[in-house]
């Protein structure tokens, strides 16, 4: 665990450098006062956290300044901490990969180069390292060399998968995969799918269909529906996870590209605003750069001194 | 509902329209919903201060207009701030002087660069070049294969040397594979890679000091956050970027990275991508994109992106047919077919201002579904049947509706409504003004006429 731990502080220290490195200097040796607020406003805004979220931290801040009376800045360090924290914890962070009846499927979406393929390659190795029988879906039969790059992914990650040619319905290569997942009798079915836009409302349609086809063929599925925001995304990011959630039944993100310096504020957002959770999040290209998300970690590692 | 960044500043004016003077006060809340706005959009939050302070002093100098509200006078200034922000005029690829021109695309993974360096072929492929495109990616899975793949739908040259190759040799022998082939224009499109990388961000150097490029776009996403100033200051400091390509801009982002990113690189934008299609890469119009900023619309670029693509001959051909009422069936589909070569009617709809909520985004998907039927129906219908449409009586409709796999009613559908539109087109053309207007777009695609 501490190795998990260190290695997630080191990968984050960007991230924990730039917000500590504001914070602190923000509050060392000042007065509480609007001045300092606005500073405190515009250091969470530059996190991508939003105009809406920073609002309603900096309020609570100023209620906790005056309930109770706070003089000294540098104390609302821990009250800005405390406040982030809760807002993650509110969630269930967790994904459980096993089903009582058959094979777990989860279906992965996003947006174009989002990181579905990577993640998806990635959670196979992490499942089959758990010595699970997984197998993948190749249903983004769209992106040009989207199946080979899904091929590549199950060589390293040593796991079978199931695709049709370029081109091909991607809601029939789901339903053969659910087909392939209970025939094969796997424990996981992991199906990547070609990134969309929200906005196209055909593509949208699509996913509905790949999801029904799969609950049709095995009812109960997908267990798992899990979107892949990239943590550069500003705004954005919030609109997506809105219209993915009405399309499918999303039950979690996966935030990638934390090893940037994007900050990741979107997490506060999205937990606050649409109350789905972070379940994992990405911090590099290779195959072990996937990290359950632990909000009291992520929030620590966020503060934690340099 | 998320609002555009337009509608959010149409509100912003809203709230002080109508007061009759521009006071100081309500200038400033004014000015702070756009601060705000912005923020919302994307733009850095130092891009925005700065800004805003440009705001400030020119709306400060000026006298207040008694004839016109205070939130026109202060979209104005808005507008021509960003105008100004964003550079006055859209500018185009540089050439080398001495083939060949070498245009290098370069940033963050995940950020479209294989698709819009194919897409820039293309572009380039029509305009009478000959490109080859360079696989320097060796590190994402299939990476490679993708750029090929792209290379063979635009219907240009590729040049890679498998994922075991150094990138910087790859792009070194590029030059002299692109002598041999008669290209004029290499294509570099490298790795998508992290600005705080620093190997990756050496690498990409070397290549650029070594191959010395043409042009060096940075492609970024149009839904970029606040990161963007950070990412492309450092690719900028690393490299001596030239433009930037926004990609993406089909989405709902409301875009306000392109802001930042002129600002924090100095670099115009020089194309913005606008779906996954080879073709649908535009050239970026700052007038325009303030323009859309503020809501007033994108309907030039929609009208020069409907000539581009509908063949003019065959567009006056049947305007003269049109104008006499003697349009067929025939010249519909061919019609029909030029519309749906400029893409997704959703994203041309979504240019026009306030098309977007008069027109629900299912009810223009309902369109596009539309034309696949009245496509096929008219492909059951014999060459004398689409020229006489008068012709076509039940038992012909039977045959067509069984051939479509349509019913009846949706043949006895297309054919009124066929009807129904050949007499506008025909008064419309008459009428001039409109027919002027839209020239090359020759007519509503059907299902749109109602
Ligand atoms: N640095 C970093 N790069 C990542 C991460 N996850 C994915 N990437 C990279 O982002 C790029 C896009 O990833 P893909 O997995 O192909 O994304 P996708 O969503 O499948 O893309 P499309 O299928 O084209 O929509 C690739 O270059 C990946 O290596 C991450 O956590 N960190
Ligand atoms: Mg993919």
């Amino acid at each position: 665990m501490a190795g998990f731990m260190g290695r997630l502080k080191d990968r984050l220290s960007k991230t924990r450098g730039n917000l500590v490195g504001n914070v602190k200097k923000i509050v060392t040796g000042r007065s509480i006062d609007d001045a300092m607020f606005d500073d405190l406003e515009e250091t969470l805004i530059a996190s991508d956290m939003g105009v809406e979220t920073t609002l309603s931290i900096v309020d609570e801040l100023r209620d906790r300044v005056k309930s109770d009376k706070l003089k000294n800045a540098e104390d609302l360090y821990g009250a800005l901490k405390d406040a982030l924290r809760k807002r993650l914890a509110e969630g269930d962070h967790t994904i459980n990969w096993t089903s009582n009846n058959g094979p777990h499927i989860t279906l992965i979406a996003g947006v174009n180069g989002s990181g579905k393929t990577t993640t998806t390659g990635k959670l196979a190795a992490k499942l089959a390292g758990e010595n699970r029988k997984v197998l993948l879906g190749a249903a983004d039969t769209f992106r040009a060399a989207a199946v080979e790059q899904l091929m590549i992914w199950s060589d390293r990650a040593k796991v079978d998968i199931i695709k049709h040619g370029e081109g091909a319905d991607p809601a029939s290569v789901a339903f053969d995969a659910t087909d392939a997942a209970l025939a094969r009798n796997v424990d996981n079915l992991l199906i990547d799918t070609a990134g969309r836009l929200h906005t196209k409302v055909n593509l949208m349609e699509e996913l509905k269909k790949i999801q029904r086809v799969v609950q049709k063929r095995h009812p109960g599925a997908p267990h798992e529906v899990l979107l892949v925001l990239d943590a550069t995304t500003g705004q954005n990011g919030l609109v997506q996870a809105r219209q993915f959630t009405e399309a499918l039944h999303v039950t979690g993100i996966i935030l990638t590209k934390l090893d940037g310096t994007a900050k990741g504020g979107m997490a506060f957002a999205i937990q606050q605003q649409l109350g789905i959770s972070i379940k994992y999040i990405g911090v590099g290209e290779g195959i072990d750069d996937l990290q359950p998300f632990d909000p009291d970690e992520f929030v620590d590692a966020l503060f934690e001194e340099a | 509902m998320f609002e555009s960044l337009s509608q959010k500043l149409d509100s912003a004016f809203k709230s002080i329209r109508g007061q009759g003077r521009l006071t100081e006060k309500n200038m400033k809340d004014g000015l702070q919903e756009i601060r705000m706005a912005l923020l919302e959009a994307d733009v850095n939050y130092k891009v925005v201060k700065k800004f805003m302070a440009e705001v400030l002093e020119a709306a400060e100098g000026q006298k207040v207009l008694e004839s016109i509200h205070p939130g026109q006078q202060i979209v104005k200034i808005v507008h021509d701030e960003l105008i100004k922000l964003m550079g006055e005029k859209n500018e185009p690829l540089r050439m080398a002087d001495k083939a060949p021109t070498i245009i290098m695309m370069v940033g963050l993974q995940g950020q479209g660069k294989t698709t819009t360096s194919g897409k820039l072929a293309l572009k380039l492929k029509k305009s009478g070049r000959k490109p080859l495109l360079v696989g320097a990616d060796v590190y994402r899975p299939a990476a490679i294969q993708q750029l090929e793949v792209v290379a063979k739908q635009a219907g240009v040259e590729s040049f890679s040397l498998g994922t075991n190759a150094n990138p910087v040799d790859i792009c070194l022998m590029a030059r002299g594979e692109a002598q041999m082939r008669g290209c004029d224009v290499i294509i570099l499109d490298t790795a998508g890679r992290l600005h705080v990388d620093d190997q990756m961000m050496n690498e990409v150097r070397q290549i650029a000091t070594q191959v010395n490029p043409t042009e060096i776009l940075f492609v970024a996403n149009a839904m970029t956050g606040q990161d963007a100033v950070s990412s492309a200051k450092q690719f900028n400091d690393v490299l001596p970027l030239t433009g930037v390509v926004l990609t993406q801009m089909d989405g709902d982002a409301r875009g306000g990275a392109a802001i930042s990113l002129i600002e924090v690189t100095g670099c115009p934008v020089k194309f913005v991508g606008t779906g996954e299609k080879l073709e649908a890469l535009d050239a970026f119009h700052p007038n325009r994109m303030a323009d859309q900023i503020l809501g007033m619309g994108d309907v030039v670029s929609l009208v020069e992106k409907a000539q581009e693509v509908v063949d003019q001959e065959e567009a006056i051909k049947f305007q003269k047919k049109a104008r006499k009422g003697e349009m067929n069936l025939e010249d519909f589909l061919k019609q029909m077919q030029q519309v749906k070569k400029m893409g997704n009617m959703a994203d041309l709809m979504s240019k026009i201002p306030g098309m977007s909520k008069m027109m629900p985004a299912d009810a223009m998907d309902q369109a596009e579904d539309e034309i696949k039927y009245v496509e096929a129906m008219i492909y059951s219908m014999t060459p004398l049947e689409r020229k006489k449409p008068r012709i076509i009586n039940g038992s012909r409709r039977k045959r067509i509706a069984a051939g479509s796999g349509t019913s009846v009613q949706q043949v006895n559908g297309l054919i009124k409504e066929f009807d129904k539109m050949k007499k506008m087109m025909k008064k419309m053309m008459r009428g001039g003004k409109g027919g002027k207007r839209m020239r090359g777009m020759a007519g509503p695609p059907p299902g749109l006429g109602r």
